[in-house]
């Protein structure tokens, strides 16, 4: 089988050239097909891939199709590696990745762009497929800007509004700045290693003793975290992930919340023991992360839009997701992403149902009593909400539990800050349920026409619930009988070429701090569901009452505003100033238009000369005659 | 000898005093009269001002055949520029109706 894998990202590159080339002439039912054929065949083919690396003795599957480049010292493979990190992700990817182009069917069946749609979706299978298999980080930085392509183009997917395209541009232009640290960091990474395989670079840095202070890998674990802060939505750089809601709801679940945002923390994974070698960077990463953890789920607690709610619960998260990489716990954050995949392509898609049911309305003052209407809609998404809070037993708790564990073992401090998020993720998500399944109809001509969505929407749902409950079972941590069982399963993958054993496990009140957060957290989502329940005149009054903190919330902070005036205006200014003194004074004025103005002057002058007249040109031939003449004959 | 003298006596000054004047007379018709056909009059005068000019050389070189024959060719080529610039002269009267040379000033710009 080993000779087929090479298909496993290039698949989906085929479906995308085939619906994108041919889609449209070749029809609806042949998109489907091939779009989700290619994306099927790819699972299969990563499940055999996956099994058969299980099988190694070291897990790890090596794929090697030849040389890419050779410069100098420099030489780039063409080679994909499977071990339990990017093989779990592969998983992920192409798993998730299928019941979501399923889903998109019955979402995009009367969309015009039908075939495009799924063209961008299959393309961007594969540039996800080159960011996490790919052995090099050349490669992987080839998937890294292929996803931000196509993120770009699947948010600006509705191209004829307003405010899509312009998303979409914001999206590309923050990752650019990311992206740049995401090169400084591996240019660093190569002038302090001599190469960019992966493997090679984890062999060589199990050699090296940790740094004390600033040195030469804590700057790059900070470039590559700033690229991660980029991609993956963290302070300062997470502007780009709540407009990015302007795409379809599938890309929302698909790119915006189970795979692309992930990335960043998928490369500190892969890159662990470099990272582990940098402790400031670490520690940087824990506060970036617990505070964007706090700061977005504070956001959220106002938003109206639904998309816009599970926008900032997803910077959220992913804050959880580096607290624990930032707290040495590269398991516990990779097992959050996992289990967050399950429960956020949920609740998206979830989402999307009730957008769909509600004809294309995405305002939860507007929604209300869906409960009768939409069964199987609210059960899945009851089961994302009890994961996404906590919920003891289901996969968001022990994930969770385990990141804010670590972190209290990191710095007390992080853990009450996690802890406060964690209890306002519960309130806005109970919020968000109540506004929309509870109460009675707000706006009783869409609940009229409400209807629950077809087969291919609601078979997604039902197995990603399954999903969200139950997955969490791979990572029961210790303190609740279990091994944490991924820790152990990724661990080969975690400290690849390390010669140091992982430091000792500290001991902590890890059941006491549990019991703490879950108390907290539904406590605030009973307060969440009961002011919610009977619709939104708790917030108005509360509006009314706070005014400030309200709209300093649902304002999101004022940031895009801040950003607009001390960052952008001035950028615009310095641009508008150089383009009014510098290129249309000095390019256009001395440059090009003077040379010109004296070509024509001068043309002016002699043209003077051509009177047209016989008698003009004779005497000036006279003249010329006898100026020669005296010449001559002097 | 004084230059009046020279001139009268007969002597090669006098032919090229006389060219000369021919010259003038056909340069001044060429660069004031704005008729066309007087303008190829002077231009006439001038090239036999040329000839006079040419002969007189001849002649006080002893003889030189080079002189005379080259008058010859000047007077057949004169004939047939006569030819041409008549022609000339017709083709624009046909075209604008009149001879004026100034008021044949379209190539202009």
């Amino acid at each position: 089988m080993n000779k087929y894998y090479w298909l496993i990202p290039i698949l989906p590159l085929v479906g995308a050239a085939f619906n994108g080339l041919l889609g449209k002439r070749a029809g609806k039912g042949a998109t489907t097909f091939v779009g989700l054929g290619v994306i099927f065949g790819s699972l299969l083919l990563a499940v055999s891939a996956f099994l058969a690396m299980k099988a190694t003795a070291d897990h790890r599957l090596v794929l090697n199709y030849g040389e890419w480049m050779a410069t100098g010292s420099l030489s780039v493979p063409f080679g994909m590696v499977i071990d339990p990190l990017s093989g779990t992700m592969m998983l992920v990817i192409t798993g998730i990745g299928f019941l979501i182009h399923l889903y998109s069917v019955g979402y995009m069946h009367g969309d015009e762009g039908y075939s495009r749609f799924f063209s961008y979706l299959n393309l961007f299978v594969f540039f996800m497929l080159t960011l996490v298999l790919g052995s090099s980080l050349v490669l992987m930085f080839v998937g890294w800007e292929g996803v931000g392509l196509c993120s770009y183009l699947l948010i600006g997917y509705f191209f004829e509004t307003d405010f899509a395209p312009d998303a979409g541009l914001k999206a590309f232009l923050t990752n650019r700045v990311g992206d740049l640290g995401v090169s400084i960091g591996m240019m660093t990474l190569f002038a302090a290693f001599g190469t960019l395989t992966v493997s090679d670079i984890l062999t060589q840095a199990g050699h090296v003793a940790p740094e004390v202070g600033f040195g030469v890998l804590t700057f790059a674990t900070l470039m590559l975290f700033v690229g991660a802060t980029g991609k993956s939505a963290q302070l300062p750089l997470y502007l780009w992930l709540p407009d990015a809601m302007a795409g379809p709801t599938p890309v929302s679940a698909l790119i915006h919340a189970a795979t692309m945002v992930t990335s960043g923390i998928y490369m500190i994974c892969r890159l662990a023991p470099v990272f582990a070698l940098a402790p400031i960077t670490m520690t940087v990463v824990a506060w970036v992360g617990a505070a964007t953890a706090l700061f977005a789920a504070t956001i959220g607690l106002v938003q109206r839009d639904i998309k816009k709610v599970l926008a900032y619960s997803t910077v959220s998260q992913l804050g959880y997701m580096f607290l624990g990489l930032g707290a040495s716990g590269f398991a516990a954050g990779f097992f959050h992403v996992f289990t967050h995949a399950w429960f956020k392509a949920l609740l998206f898609l979830g989402a999307g149902s009730v957008i769909h049911a509600m004809h294309h309305e995405q305002d939860l003052f507007k929604m209300g009593g869906l409960k009768a209407k939409t069964k199987i809609t609210f059960i899945t998404m009851l089961c994302g909400t009890l994961a996404i809070m906590g919920f003891p037993g289901t996969s968001g708790f022990f994930s969770k539990d385990e990141i804010l564990y670590l972190a209290y073992l990191k710095s007390p401090v992080l853990w009450v800050i996690g802890v406060i998020g964690a209890s306002c993720t519960s309130f806005y998500m109970w919020r968000l349920m109540a506004l929309t399944f509870w109460g009675e109809p707000r706006d009783h001509h869409a609940y009229d026409h409400a209807h629950e969505s077809p087969f291919t929407m609601t078979v997604p749902l039902m197995v990603l619930a399954a999903g969200s409950l139950f997955w969490g079972v791979w990572g029961i941590p210790e303190a609740f009988g279990g091994h944490f069982a991924i820790g152990e399963w990724l661990k080969p993958a975690l400290t690849y070429g390390q010669v140091h054993a992982a430091h000792g496990h500290h001991e902590g009140p890890a059941v006491l701090l549990a019991c703490i957060s879950t108390g907290l957290g539904l406590l605030m989502g009973f307060l969440g569901w009961s002011k919610y329940k009977n619709g939104p005149a708790a917030e108005i009054a509360f509006a009314g009452r706070h005014p400030f903190i309200h709209d300093l919330l649902l304002n999101k902070y004022y940031v895009d505003e801040g950003v607009e005036r001390f960052l952008l205006g001035p950028t615009r200014w310095f641009g508008n100033l150089l383009w009014k003194l510098f290129d249309v004074i000095v390019i256009d004025g001395v440059g090009v238009n003077l040379p010109g103005a004296l070509a024509r002057v001068s043309g002016d002058f002699t043209a003077l000369f051509q009177t047209g007249r016989v008698r003009n040109y004779a005497l000036s031939m006279a003249l010329g005659g006898a100026v020669l003449l005296y010449v001559f004959l002097k | 000898m004084t230059g009046m003298e020279a001139i009268l006596s007969g002597g090669l000054q006098g032919y090229l005093v006389v060219a000369f004047l021919l010259f003038t007379i056909g340069l001044a018709t060429v660069l004031l009269r704005r008729t066309l056909l007087m303008q190829f009059m002077g231009v006439e005068l001038m090239l036999n001002a040329a000839n006079v000019a040419l002969l007189a050389f001849a002649r006080f070189r002893g003889g030189d055949p080079q002189g005379t024959v080259f008058y010859l060719f000047i007077i057949a080529v004169a004939a047939c520029e006569a030819a041409v610039g008549l022609a000339l002269v017709i083709g624009l009267f046909r075209h604008r109706s009149t001879t004026d040379s100034d008021r044949a000033a379209s190539l202009k710009q």
